[in-house]
Protein backbone atom coordinates (compact mmCIF):
# COMPACT_ATOMS: atom_id res chain seq x y z
CA UNK A 1 0.00 0.00 0.00
CA UNK A 2 1.48 3.37 -1.00
CA UNK A 3 0.38 6.67 0.44
CA UNK A 4 0.22 9.56 -2.06
CA UNK A 5 0.26 13.12 -0.70
CA UNK A 6 -1.91 15.40 -2.83
CA UNK A 7 -0.99 19.12 -2.84
CA UNK A 8 -3.61 21.83 -2.32
CA UNK A 9 -4.00 22.89 -6.00
CA UNK A 10 -4.72 19.30 -7.11
CA UNK A 11 -7.07 18.27 -4.29
CA UNK A 12 -10.08 19.44 -6.28
CA UNK A 13 -9.42 16.56 -8.70
CA UNK A 14 -9.41 13.88 -5.96
CA UNK A 15 -12.63 14.87 -4.16
CA UNK A 16 -10.75 17.16 -1.78
CA UNK A 17 -8.62 14.44 -0.20
CA UNK A 18 -5.09 15.32 0.97
CA UNK A 19 -3.86 11.72 0.80
CA UNK A 20 -4.87 8.80 -1.37
CA UNK A 21 -3.79 5.21 -0.79
CA UNK A 22 -3.25 2.81 -3.67
CA UNK A 23 -1.88 -0.71 -4.02
CA UNK A 24 1.29 -0.48 -6.10
CA UNK A 25 4.87 -1.71 -6.23
CA UNK A 26 6.43 1.19 -8.19
CA UNK A 27 5.91 4.95 -8.29
CA UNK A 28 4.78 4.72 -11.93
CA UNK A 29 2.17 2.14 -11.04
CA UNK A 30 0.95 4.22 -8.09
CA UNK A 31 0.50 7.31 -10.29
CA UNK A 32 -1.24 5.22 -12.95
CA UNK A 33 -3.71 3.89 -10.40
CA UNK A 34 -4.26 7.32 -8.92
CA UNK A 35 -4.99 8.91 -12.31
CA UNK A 36 -7.21 6.08 -13.46
CA UNK A 37 -9.30 6.50 -10.30
CA UNK A 38 -9.30 10.28 -10.77
CA UNK A 39 -9.15 10.82 -14.52
CA UNK A 40 -9.23 14.63 -14.44
CA UNK A 41 -5.97 14.64 -12.53
CA UNK A 42 -4.16 12.96 -15.41
CA UNK A 43 -3.70 16.01 -17.65
CA UNK A 44 -2.38 17.99 -14.70
CA UNK A 45 0.38 15.46 -14.06
CA UNK A 46 1.21 14.08 -17.50
CA UNK A 47 1.68 15.57 -20.97
CA UNK A 48 -0.19 14.11 -23.96
CA UNK A 49 2.85 11.91 -24.56
CA UNK A 50 2.47 10.51 -21.04
CA UNK A 51 5.56 12.25 -19.64
CA UNK A 52 5.50 13.78 -16.18
CA UNK A 53 5.07 17.52 -16.69
CA UNK A 54 8.09 19.75 -16.10
CA UNK A 55 6.32 21.81 -13.41
CA UNK A 56 5.38 18.72 -11.39
CA UNK A 57 7.90 16.83 -9.28
CA UNK A 58 7.32 13.52 -7.57
CA UNK A 59 9.15 12.54 -4.40
CA UNK A 60 9.62 9.14 -2.86
CA UNK A 61 9.78 10.02 0.84
CA UNK A 62 12.16 13.05 0.71
CA UNK A 63 13.97 12.20 -2.55
CA UNK A 64 13.08 13.39 -6.06
CA UNK A 65 12.36 10.32 -8.25
CA UNK A 66 14.41 11.97 -11.04
CA UNK A 67 17.44 11.07 -8.89
CA UNK A 68 16.14 7.58 -8.09
CA UNK A 69 14.75 5.29 -10.79
CA UNK A 70 12.00 7.65 -11.95
CA UNK A 71 8.69 5.82 -12.51
CA UNK A 72 10.40 2.48 -11.86
CA UNK A 73 11.32 3.51 -8.29
CA UNK A 74 10.17 0.68 -6.04
CA UNK A 75 7.78 1.28 -3.16
CA UNK A 76 8.11 -0.43 0.20
CA UNK A 77 5.51 -0.65 2.94
CA UNK A 78 5.17 2.69 4.73
CA UNK A 79 6.69 4.81 1.93
CA UNK A 80 5.13 8.14 1.08
CA UNK A 81 4.92 9.54 -2.42
CA UNK A 82 4.51 13.32 -2.68
CA UNK A 83 3.33 15.22 -5.73
CA UNK A 84 4.84 18.72 -5.59
CA UNK A 85 3.80 21.11 -8.36
CA UNK A 86 5.18 24.64 -8.67
CA UNK A 87 2.86 27.09 -6.94
CA UNK A 88 2.57 30.87 -7.23
CA UNK A 89 -0.02 32.76 -5.26
CA UNK A 90 0.82 36.24 -6.50
CA UNK A 91 -0.60 38.27 -9.33
CA UNK A 92 0.61 37.49 -12.83
CA UNK A 93 2.39 40.79 -13.19
CA UNK A 94 5.96 41.57 -12.32
CA UNK B 1 12.70 54.01 -13.11
CA UNK B 2 13.09 55.96 -9.93
CA UNK B 3 15.41 54.95 -7.11
CA UNK B 4 14.84 57.20 -4.15
CA UNK B 5 16.78 56.69 -0.96
CA UNK B 6 14.77 57.62 2.12
CA UNK B 7 15.84 57.97 5.74
CA UNK B 8 19.50 58.78 5.01
CA UNK B 9 21.35 56.62 7.43
CA UNK B 10 21.90 58.66 10.58
CA UNK B 11 24.56 56.16 11.62
CA UNK B 12 27.03 56.44 8.77
CA UNK B 13 29.74 54.53 10.55
CA UNK B 14 29.20 50.99 9.24
CA UNK B 15 32.12 49.63 11.25
CA UNK B 16 30.68 50.37 14.70
CA UNK B 17 27.42 50.59 16.62
CA UNK B 18 26.34 53.72 18.46
CA UNK B 19 25.12 53.44 22.05
CA UNK B 20 21.53 53.73 20.82
CA UNK B 21 22.10 50.92 18.35
CA UNK B 22 23.66 48.76 21.06
CA UNK B 23 20.52 49.23 23.15
CA UNK B 24 18.26 48.54 20.18
CA UNK B 25 20.03 45.31 19.22
CA UNK B 26 20.83 44.12 22.76
CA UNK B 27 18.84 40.87 22.37
CA UNK B 28 20.93 40.07 19.30
CA UNK B 29 24.20 41.19 20.88
CA UNK B 30 23.82 38.79 23.80
CA UNK B 31 23.22 35.86 21.44
CA UNK B 32 26.60 34.21 20.86
CA UNK B 33 25.57 33.37 17.25
CA UNK B 34 25.06 37.06 16.47
CA UNK B 35 27.04 39.20 18.91
CA UNK B 36 28.76 42.40 17.93
CA UNK B 37 30.43 40.77 14.94
CA UNK B 38 27.13 39.47 13.57
CA UNK B 39 25.24 42.69 14.18
CA UNK B 40 27.91 44.61 12.26
CA UNK B 41 27.56 42.11 9.40
CA UNK B 42 23.83 42.82 9.38
CA UNK B 43 24.53 46.55 9.39
CA UNK B 44 26.88 46.23 6.43
CA UNK B 45 24.50 43.93 4.52
CA UNK B 46 22.50 44.99 1.46
CA UNK B 47 19.28 43.09 0.82
CA UNK B 48 16.93 43.56 -2.11
CA UNK B 49 13.22 42.79 -1.64
CA UNK B 50 11.12 42.20 -4.73
CA UNK B 51 7.54 43.13 -3.87
CA UNK B 52 6.00 44.78 -0.82
CA UNK B 53 2.88 42.61 -0.64
CA UNK B 54 1.96 39.46 1.28
CA UNK B 55 5.44 37.98 1.63
CA UNK B 56 7.11 41.40 1.44
CA UNK B 57 5.20 42.65 4.50
CA UNK B 58 6.78 40.36 7.13
CA UNK B 59 10.08 40.45 5.24
CA UNK B 60 10.24 44.23 5.32
CA UNK B 61 9.20 44.48 8.96
CA UNK B 62 11.66 41.88 10.25
CA UNK B 63 14.60 42.79 8.03
CA UNK B 64 14.19 46.41 9.12
CA UNK B 65 13.93 45.45 12.79
CA UNK B 66 16.95 43.10 12.52
CA UNK B 67 19.17 46.00 11.53
CA UNK B 68 19.99 45.25 7.89
CA UNK B 69 21.98 48.31 6.80
CA UNK B 70 20.53 48.79 3.34
CA UNK B 71 17.23 47.45 2.04
CA UNK B 72 16.17 47.94 -1.57
CA UNK B 73 12.50 47.47 -2.47
CA UNK B 74 11.00 46.98 -5.92
CA UNK B 75 7.24 47.46 -6.31
CA UNK B 76 4.90 49.55 -8.45
CA UNK B 77 1.52 48.61 -6.94
CA UNK B 78 -0.76 50.70 -4.74
CA UNK B 79 -2.35 49.54 -1.49
CA UNK B 80 -5.88 48.18 -1.93
CA UNK B 81 -8.49 47.28 0.68
CA UNK B 82 -8.23 43.56 -0.18
CA UNK B 83 -4.47 43.61 0.59
CA UNK B 84 -4.95 44.43 4.27
CA UNK B 85 -6.11 40.91 5.24
CA UNK B 86 -2.46 39.79 4.96
CA UNK B 87 -0.14 42.68 4.02
CA UNK B 88 0.40 43.88 7.58
CA UNK B 89 3.08 46.42 6.66
CA UNK B 90 0.27 48.62 5.26
CA UNK B 91 -2.65 50.16 7.14
CA UNK B 92 -6.15 51.28 6.29
CA UNK B 93 -4.99 54.89 5.97
CA UNK B 94 -2.50 53.78 3.27
CA UNK B 95 -5.18 52.67 0.79
CA UNK B 96 -4.42 54.23 -2.58
CA UNK B 97 -0.77 55.01 -1.74
CA UNK B 98 2.13 53.32 -3.51
CA UNK B 99 3.01 50.22 -1.50
CA UNK B 100 6.65 51.15 -1.62
CA UNK B 101 5.98 54.47 0.15
CA UNK B 102 3.74 52.94 2.76
CA UNK B 103 6.18 50.07 3.44
CA UNK B 104 9.26 52.34 3.55
CA UNK B 105 7.55 54.68 6.00
CA UNK B 106 6.65 51.82 8.33
CA UNK B 107 10.16 50.32 8.11
CA UNK B 108 11.82 53.69 8.76
CA UNK B 109 9.61 54.05 11.82
CA UNK B 110 10.64 50.62 13.10
CA UNK B 111 14.31 51.36 12.49
CA UNK B 112 15.56 54.84 11.59
CA UNK B 113 19.12 53.54 11.08
CA UNK B 114 18.12 51.87 7.83
CA UNK B 115 18.93 53.06 4.36
CA UNK B 116 15.91 52.21 2.21
CA UNK B 117 16.15 52.45 -1.57
CA UNK B 118 12.80 52.55 -3.38
CA UNK B 119 12.51 51.29 -6.95
CA UNK B 120 9.03 52.32 -8.03
CA UNK B 121 9.09 50.19 -11.14
CA UNK B 122 8.18 46.84 -12.61
CA UNK B 123 11.15 44.48 -12.40
CA UNK B 124 12.12 43.49 -15.95
CA UNK B 125 14.84 41.82 -17.96
CA UNK B 126 16.05 45.32 -18.85
CA UNK B 127 16.55 46.63 -15.30
CA UNK B 128 17.05 43.52 -13.13
CA UNK B 129 20.81 43.06 -13.44
CA UNK B 130 21.41 46.75 -12.91
CA UNK B 131 19.29 46.81 -9.74
CA UNK B 132 20.56 43.47 -8.36
CA UNK B 133 24.27 44.22 -8.73
CA UNK B 134 24.31 46.55 -5.70
CA UNK B 135 22.92 43.92 -3.29
CA UNK B 136 24.25 40.82 -1.49
CA UNK B 137 21.02 38.82 -1.25
CA UNK B 138 17.73 38.96 -3.12
CA UNK B 139 14.37 37.99 -1.59
CA UNK B 140 11.51 37.42 -4.00
CA UNK B 141 8.19 38.26 -2.44
CA UNK B 142 6.17 38.70 -5.62
CA UNK B 143 5.21 35.06 -5.99
CA UNK B 144 4.37 34.92 -9.69
CA UNK B 145 6.02 32.79 -12.34
CA UNK B 146 7.55 35.39 -14.70
CA UNK B 147 9.18 37.32 -11.84
CA UNK B 148 10.27 34.12 -10.15
CA UNK B 149 12.19 32.89 -13.23
CA UNK B 150 13.55 36.41 -13.82
CA UNK B 151 14.80 36.72 -10.22
CA UNK B 152 16.23 33.19 -10.31
CA UNK B 153 18.09 33.74 -13.56
CA UNK B 154 19.42 37.18 -12.60
CA UNK B 155 20.60 35.84 -9.21
CA UNK B 156 22.41 32.87 -10.77
CA UNK B 157 23.99 35.04 -13.48
CA UNK B 158 25.27 37.44 -10.80
CA UNK B 159 26.07 34.73 -8.22
CA UNK B 160 23.69 36.07 -5.55
CA UNK B 161 21.62 33.90 -3.20
CA UNK B 162 17.84 34.05 -3.47
CA UNK B 163 15.65 33.43 -0.42
CA UNK B 164 12.55 31.90 -1.96
CA UNK B 165 8.98 31.54 -0.74
CA UNK B 166 5.65 30.77 -2.30
CA UNK B 167 2.12 30.48 -0.98
CA UNK B 168 -1.15 29.01 -2.15
CA UNK B 169 -4.39 28.90 -0.12
CA UNK B 170 -3.16 27.05 3.02
CA UNK B 171 0.14 25.80 1.66
CA UNK B 172 3.61 27.30 1.57
CA UNK B 173 7.01 26.41 0.14
CA UNK B 174 10.37 27.90 1.09
CA UNK B 175 14.03 27.31 0.28
CA UNK B 176 17.22 29.13 -0.72
CA UNK B 177 18.31 29.05 -4.35
CA UNK B 178 21.63 29.85 -5.98
CA UNK B 179 23.63 29.72 -2.76
CA UNK B 180 27.12 28.27 -2.91
CA UNK B 181 26.82 25.11 -5.02
CA UNK B 182 23.13 24.61 -4.30
CA UNK B 183 20.33 24.22 -6.81
CA UNK B 184 18.41 27.01 -8.53
CA UNK B 185 14.68 27.25 -9.26
CA UNK B 186 15.18 25.85 -12.76
CA UNK B 187 16.80 22.73 -11.26
CA UNK B 188 13.53 22.19 -9.39
CA UNK B 189 11.13 23.23 -12.15
CA UNK B 190 12.67 23.62 -15.62
CA UNK B 191 9.48 25.20 -16.98
CA UNK B 192 6.44 27.04 -15.60
CA UNK B 193 2.92 25.66 -15.91
CA UNK B 194 0.86 27.16 -18.72
CA UNK B 195 -1.25 30.12 -17.51
CA UNK B 196 -4.66 29.13 -16.23
CA UNK B 197 -3.73 25.62 -15.08
CA UNK B 198 -2.94 26.91 -11.58
CA UNK B 199 -5.07 29.67 -10.06
CA UNK B 200 -3.43 32.66 -8.31
CA UNK B 201 -4.33 34.02 -4.85
CA UNK B 202 -6.68 36.48 -6.54
CA UNK B 203 -8.59 33.51 -7.96
CA UNK B 204 -7.76 30.84 -5.39
CA UNK B 205 -7.65 32.81 -2.14
CA UNK B 206 -5.03 32.68 0.58
CA UNK B 207 -5.15 32.41 4.37
CA UNK B 208 -4.02 35.85 5.55
CA UNK B 209 -1.59 34.47 8.12
CA UNK B 210 0.13 32.11 5.68
CA UNK B 211 2.51 34.68 4.11
CA UNK B 212 3.54 35.75 7.62
CA UNK B 213 5.09 32.36 8.24
CA UNK B 214 6.60 31.88 4.77
CA UNK B 215 7.93 35.46 4.62
CA UNK B 216 9.44 34.98 8.08
CA UNK B 217 11.25 31.86 6.86
CA UNK B 218 12.64 33.92 3.97
CA UNK B 219 13.75 36.65 6.38
CA UNK B 220 15.33 34.06 8.71
CA UNK B 221 17.31 32.51 5.87
CA UNK B 222 18.44 35.96 4.74
CA UNK B 223 19.73 36.80 8.21
CA UNK B 224 21.45 33.39 8.55
CA UNK B 225 23.23 33.79 5.21
CA UNK B 226 24.47 37.24 6.29
CA UNK B 227 25.63 35.91 9.66
CA UNK B 228 27.14 32.78 8.12
CA UNK B 229 25.58 30.79 10.93
CA UNK B 230 23.47 27.67 11.09
CA UNK B 231 22.36 25.52 8.22
CA UNK B 232 20.48 27.27 5.43
CA UNK B 233 17.60 25.77 3.45
CA UNK B 234 19.81 25.50 0.36
CA UNK B 235 19.20 22.00 -1.01
CA UNK B 236 16.05 21.53 1.06
CA UNK B 237 12.47 22.50 0.27
CA UNK B 238 10.22 23.11 3.25
CA UNK B 239 6.53 22.39 2.64
CA UNK B 240 4.12 23.88 5.11
CA UNK B 241 0.47 22.85 5.30
CA UNK B 242 -1.31 25.33 7.57
CA UNK B 243 -4.65 23.52 7.45
CA UNK B 244 -3.19 20.35 8.98
CA UNK B 245 -0.27 22.22 10.64
CA UNK B 246 2.34 19.96 9.13
CA UNK B 247 5.87 20.77 8.05
CA UNK B 248 7.72 18.46 5.67
CA UNK B 249 11.11 18.66 4.06
CA UNK B 250 12.25 17.41 0.64
CA UNK B 251 15.75 17.19 -0.81
CA UNK B 252 16.66 19.48 -3.67
CA UNK B 253 19.63 18.80 -5.88
CA UNK B 254 21.45 20.87 -8.42
CA UNK B 255 20.49 19.39 -11.78
CA UNK B 256 23.66 18.73 -13.83
CA UNK B 257 21.51 19.30 -16.94
CA UNK B 258 20.11 22.63 -15.71
CA UNK B 259 20.35 25.12 -18.61
CA UNK B 260 21.20 27.92 -16.16
CA UNK B 261 23.47 26.46 -13.47
CA UNK B 262 24.26 22.97 -14.81
CA UNK B 263 27.46 21.63 -16.29
CA UNK B 264 26.70 22.73 -19.85
CA UNK B 265 24.93 26.05 -19.54
CA UNK B 266 22.86 27.36 -22.41
CA UNK B 267 21.37 30.42 -20.71
CA UNK B 268 23.84 33.29 -20.41
CA UNK B 269 21.50 36.30 -20.43
CA UNK B 270 18.01 37.25 -19.29
CA UNK B 271 15.11 36.44 -21.61
CA UNK B 272 11.50 37.61 -22.05
CA UNK B 273 9.85 35.99 -19.01
CA UNK B 274 6.25 36.91 -19.82
CA UNK B 275 6.69 35.05 -23.08
CA UNK B 276 8.52 32.17 -21.36
CA UNK B 277 5.53 31.81 -19.04
CA UNK B 278 3.09 31.99 -21.94
CA UNK B 279 1.54 35.27 -20.84
CA UNK B 280 0.41 37.52 -23.66
CA UNK B 281 1.71 41.07 -23.46
CA UNK B 282 -1.71 42.70 -23.22
CA UNK B 283 -2.46 40.60 -20.13
CA UNK B 284 0.42 42.31 -18.38
CA UNK B 285 -0.64 45.81 -19.42
CA UNK B 286 -4.41 45.80 -19.79
CA UNK B 287 -5.78 48.71 -21.79
CA UNK B 288 -8.44 50.25 -19.54
CA UNK B 289 -10.37 51.78 -22.43
CA UNK B 290 -9.73 48.97 -24.90
CA UNK B 291 -12.51 48.48 -27.43
CA UNK B 292 -14.77 45.46 -27.12
CA UNK B 293 -13.98 42.40 -29.17
CA UNK B 294 -16.86 40.92 -31.13
CA UNK B 295 -17.17 38.20 -28.48
CA UNK B 296 -17.31 40.64 -25.59
CA UNK B 297 -20.07 42.67 -23.98
CA UNK B 298 -19.50 45.32 -21.33
CA UNK B 299 -21.48 45.65 -18.09
CA UNK B 300 -23.54 48.60 -19.34
CA UNK B 301 -24.33 46.72 -22.56
CA UNK B 302 -25.59 43.74 -20.57
CA UNK B 303 -27.67 46.00 -18.30
CA UNK B 304 -29.24 47.65 -21.36
CA UNK B 305 -30.13 44.24 -22.80
CA UNK B 306 -31.72 43.22 -19.50
CA UNK B 307 -33.63 46.53 -19.24
CA UNK B 308 -35.24 46.03 -22.62
CA UNK B 309 -36.09 42.42 -21.67
CA UNK B 310 -33.99 41.05 -24.52
CA UNK B 311 -33.70 37.27 -24.08
CA UNK B 312 -30.32 36.59 -22.55
CA UNK B 313 -29.05 33.69 -20.49
CA UNK B 314 -26.47 34.84 -17.93
CA UNK B 315 -24.04 32.07 -17.06
CA UNK B 316 -21.87 32.57 -13.97
CA UNK B 317 -18.84 30.23 -14.00
CA UNK B 318 -17.42 31.19 -10.60
CA UNK B 319 -17.33 28.93 -7.54
CA UNK B 320 -20.37 28.56 -5.22
CA UNK B 321 -18.62 30.43 -2.36
CA UNK B 322 -18.07 33.39 -4.69
CA UNK B 323 -21.71 33.29 -5.79
CA UNK B 324 -22.65 33.62 -2.11
CA UNK B 325 -20.72 36.89 -1.91
CA UNK B 326 -22.52 38.50 -4.85
CA UNK B 327 -24.23 37.68 -8.13
CA UNK B 328 -25.88 39.31 -11.13
CA UNK B 329 -29.71 39.05 -11.08
CA UNK B 330 -31.15 35.97 -12.81
CA UNK B 331 -27.75 34.49 -13.49
CA UNK B 332 -27.25 30.72 -13.40
CA UNK B 333 -24.24 29.28 -11.62
CA UNK B 334 -22.24 26.47 -13.23
CA UNK B 335 -18.62 26.55 -11.97
CA UNK B 336 -16.03 26.36 -14.75
CA UNK B 337 -14.81 22.96 -13.58
CA UNK B 338 -18.36 21.50 -13.73
CA UNK B 339 -19.15 22.91 -17.16
CA UNK B 340 -18.17 19.83 -19.23
CA UNK B 341 -20.51 17.54 -17.29
CA UNK B 342 -23.34 20.10 -16.97
CA UNK B 343 -23.23 21.51 -20.48
CA UNK B 344 -26.56 19.76 -21.18
CA UNK B 345 -28.26 22.40 -18.99
CA UNK B 346 -27.45 25.02 -21.64
CA UNK B 347 -29.18 25.58 -24.98
CA UNK B 348 -27.19 26.43 -28.11
CA UNK B 349 -30.16 28.52 -29.33
CA UNK B 350 -29.89 30.96 -26.39
CA UNK B 351 -27.90 34.17 -26.37
CA UNK B 352 -25.49 33.40 -23.56
CA UNK B 353 -23.45 35.97 -21.64
CA UNK B 354 -20.76 34.26 -19.58
CA UNK B 355 -19.19 35.96 -16.60
CA UNK B 356 -16.84 35.31 -13.70
CA UNK B 357 -15.03 37.65 -11.30
CA UNK B 358 -12.91 39.53 -13.83
CA UNK B 359 -13.24 37.79 -17.19
CA UNK B 360 -10.50 35.15 -17.27
CA UNK B 361 -12.46 32.04 -16.34
CA UNK B 362 -15.42 33.11 -18.45
CA UNK B 363 -13.08 33.39 -21.46
CA UNK B 364 -11.99 29.81 -20.81
CA UNK B 365 -15.63 28.75 -20.50
CA UNK B 366 -16.36 30.35 -23.87
CA UNK B 367 -13.40 28.56 -25.47
CA UNK B 368 -14.80 25.31 -24.16
CA UNK B 369 -18.42 26.03 -25.16
CA UNK B 370 -17.28 26.87 -28.71
CA UNK B 371 -15.69 23.45 -29.02
CA UNK B 372 -19.01 21.78 -28.22
CA UNK B 373 -21.09 23.73 -30.73
CA UNK B 374 -22.17 26.95 -29.01
CA UNK B 375 -21.94 30.07 -31.17
CA UNK B 376 -24.14 32.73 -29.51
CA UNK B 377 -21.68 33.55 -26.75
CA UNK B 378 -20.45 36.80 -25.20
CA UNK B 379 -17.93 37.30 -22.43
CA UNK B 380 -18.80 39.95 -19.84
CA UNK B 381 -15.75 42.17 -20.02
CA UNK B 382 -14.24 42.75 -16.58
CA UNK B 383 -16.66 40.27 -14.97
CA UNK B 384 -18.78 41.05 -11.93
CA UNK B 385 -16.15 43.61 -10.82
CA UNK B 386 -17.02 45.70 -13.88
CA UNK B 387 -20.74 45.16 -13.11
CA UNK B 388 -20.11 46.64 -9.66
CA UNK B 389 -18.10 49.55 -11.10
CA UNK B 390 -20.39 50.47 -13.98
CA UNK B 391 -23.90 49.22 -13.18
CA UNK B 392 -24.59 48.40 -9.55
CA UNK B 393 -22.17 49.77 -6.94
CA UNK B 394 -24.10 47.94 -4.19
CA UNK B 395 -22.57 44.71 -5.51
CA UNK B 396 -19.55 44.14 -3.24
CA UNK B 397 -16.12 43.70 -4.78
CA UNK B 398 -13.94 40.94 -3.40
Amino acid sequence: MAKLMIPTPLRQFVDGQDTVEVEASTVGEALDKLTSQHTELRRHLFSDEGKLRSFVNVYMNDEDIRYLERDKTAIAEGDTISIVPSIAGGKHVG
Amino acid sequence: MSANPVSPNPSPNAAALSNDEIQRYSRHLILPEVGMEGQLKLKQAKVLMIGAGGLGAPLGLYLAAAGIGKIGMVDFDVVEMSNLQRQVIHGTSDIGRPKIDSAAERMADINPYLEIVKYNTRLSSENALDIFKDYDIVVDGTDNFPTRYLVNDACVLLGKPNAYGSIFRFEGQATVFGYQDGPCYRCLYPEPPPPGLVPSCAEGGVLGILPALVGSIQATETVKIILGKGETLSGRLVLYDALNMKFRELKLRRNPDCPLCGDHRTIHALIDYEQFCGIPQQAAEPEPEAELNEWEIDARGLKAKMDRNAPVFILDVREPHEFQICSIPNSVLIPLGDLPKRVGELNTADDIVVHCKSGMRSAKAINFLETVGFTKLKNLKGGILAWSDDVDPTVPKY
